[in-house]
């Protein structure tokens, strides 16, 4: 089981709409997080040797990412690299910050991803029409996408995420009540935590039920909402030395699944990469879900909870409704769910949101949360997705004694 | 169907992809079917990605297949297919097994089910550009 690797500082930004947040290079988000993390943490700039960041949201660079950042930073470097998977990128940076420390080959690795708008370049060409709103779907020449994808207006993550709820309705039953609370639970708990989008914004099941349909049977409020923001965390061998005392969270299993691009062309689209991820993770830790004193569950649809919940074994297949109906998914409940409001309620800052569910779990095993810590808070789930279901990851944490 | 199409995203076809688009404009289905492994394949490939082979010949088949899924998109997923909303956005598996992305036309939202059989329906959206679409068999 790994046992050296340890989450031991974080940042976050509060989440902002887009047109009320700061513009800031790339690079100034990076270091700003990173200063951030680092103080957290206690460590010192000269302890920071390894780095893992995405490609996307870089207005300055494309190409040489790690280099360009670990230079701007001042960091000499014993391990770079940049992660791309989406929703799934913090889940994967923190097992690769882990295995690169577990073989030895750094200490302590910063995973940064931000998410607030670059500032504009005054001599750039306006972005081609199509280019605006294709999300995780490629338009570019000879990406299968473009053909046999966009030109049918399959495009974007809505209607693949709606598609598969529509399948698992005809395959298993669809109880949308159950579905609108996962929602609703996670509505409680933002409105216990201040840095959430939606703090003091309590809904029910009956609103969700009642907000506009999207793509059936996707209603509005069971649809994350883009924000801008950021996060960042350091990964570093339990025994560095540090002047932070907040209790570090180690990492003790892990796994990650690749699938397709398209759940369209998954054998069994019901039966998500998270299965396999979760299956890794659990087996590496010596854990069980039953086991798991939270579980924070990337959320960019309820479905996407649902069937994670049942993929990763909370419960059986086909039972995630019960299993819904049967807790209270709140910071207060018998199975606390996505204890900061996950994305849906939070925010989703693009690539870092997914990160919000690690960051809330490293401060709950920290007990930070202030009014919506959990009672015990040892051991937690993450999860990560993305894509349509495409790809994700899971990590199992454990608070070092 | 729709005629003035030309804000409309177009398939943008490749070499790969020509003898595909080229069938569906003299309304037929040709699909890529490996030598070897006699796996089918779509979308097209220079490879087979069951057994890595390129051996693959273009192989007509039927197009007739059951609806895996699908979803209604009561807001636009581009802007230029705003006058296709609701989007009957689908996925069909056609009978040899392989997943095609597709949209249902000439259906009622209530007559739409998952595992009902559909077939394909050509539409000439542009002069040089079919897509395949598909409507209950």
């Amino acid at each position: 089981m790994p046992d050296l690797a340890a989450i031991v500082g974080t940042a976050q930004y509060r989440p902002q709409r887009r047109q009320e947040a700061p513009a800031m290079f790339a690079l100034d988000q990076v270091a700003d997080l990173a200063g951030l993390a680092m103080a957290d943490a206690g460590l010192a700039p000269s302890q920071i040797d390894g780095l893992a960041v995405t490609s996307v949201g870089f207005g300055e660079v494309r190409m040489f990412v790690p280099a360009m950042v670990g230079e701007y930073l001042g960091l000499k470097l014993n391990y770079g690299e940049v992660v791309d998977l989406g929703g799934a990128c913090a889940v994967g940076m923190a097992w690769r910050a882990a295995a690169a420390i577990e073989l030895g080959l750094c200490n302590a690795v910063l995973c940064v991803i931000q998410a607030r708008p670059n500032p504009t370049d005054p001599q750039a060409p306006p972005p081609s029409p199509l280019a605006r709103r294709l999300g995780a779907t490629s338009a570019f020449y000879g990406a299968p996408e473009a053909e046999f994808d966009v030109p049918y207006g399959h495009v974007a993550q809505n209607t693949g995420y709606a598609m598969i709820a529509q399948r698992y309705a005809a395959v298993h039953g669809y109880d949308s009540r159950a579905l609108a609370k996962i929602a609703a639970d996670q509505r409680t708990n933002a409105c216990a935590n201040p840095e959430a989008m939606f703090h003091g914004q309590p809904i029910t099941v009956d609103d969700v039920l009642a907000s506009r349909m999207i793509a059936d049977p996707l209603h509005l409020l069971e649809i994350v909402m883009p924000v801008t923001g950021g996060a960042a965390f350091i990964v570093a061998r339990k025994d560095i030395e540090r002047t932070g005392r907040h209790r570090p969270a180690l990492i003790r299993g892990f796994g990650e699944y690749i699938q397709c691009k398209s759940p369209s062309y998954a054998d069994d689209m019901l039966l998500t990469p998270i299965g396999p991820a979760s299956r890794r993770a659990f087996s590496m830790a010596g854990r069980t879900p039953a086991d798991m004193d939270m579980a924070q569950v990337y959320d960019c649809y309820t479905i996407t909870v649902m069937l994670t919940l049942e993929d990763a074994g909370f419960c059986e297949k086909g039972q995630g409704a019960r299993f819904v109906r049967e807790h209270d998914l709140t910071y207060k409940g018998d199975f606390p769910l996505n204890t900061h409001g996950g994305q849906l309620s939070f925010g989703q800052a693009g690539m870092a949101g997914g990160m919000s569910q690690l960051v809330e779990a490293v401060r709950q095993i920290q007990g930070r949360c202030g009014e919506r810590q959990v009672k015990r808070h040892d051991l937690a789930y993450v999860s990560g997705t993305g894509g349509v279901m495409s790809e994700q990851g899971a990590l199992v944490l454990e608070g070092m004694a | 169907m729709s005629t003035n199409v030309t804000d409309k995203p177009l398939p943008r076809v490749t070499p790969k992809t020509r003898p595909f688009w080229d069938a569906l404009k003299a309304h037929r289905i040709d699909i890529q079917r490996c030598e070897d492994c006699h796996a089918w394949v779509f979308f097209p490939r220079l490879h087979c990605p069951k057994c890595f082979s390129k051996n693959l010949t273009w192989t007509t088949v039927s197009g007739d297949g059951e609806l895996l899924t699908y979803t209604l998109s009561r807001v636009p997923t581009l802007p230029e297919l705003a006058d296709e909303v609701p989007q009957m956005l689908a996925v069909v598996k056609l009978d040899e097994g392989v997943h095609v992305n597709t949209t249902l036309v000439r259906l009622a939202e209530n007559q739409i089910r998952v595992g009902m059989r559909v077939k394909p329906v050509f539409d000439d959206i542009a002069p040089d550009v079919t897509l395949l679409r598909y409507t209950a068999a």
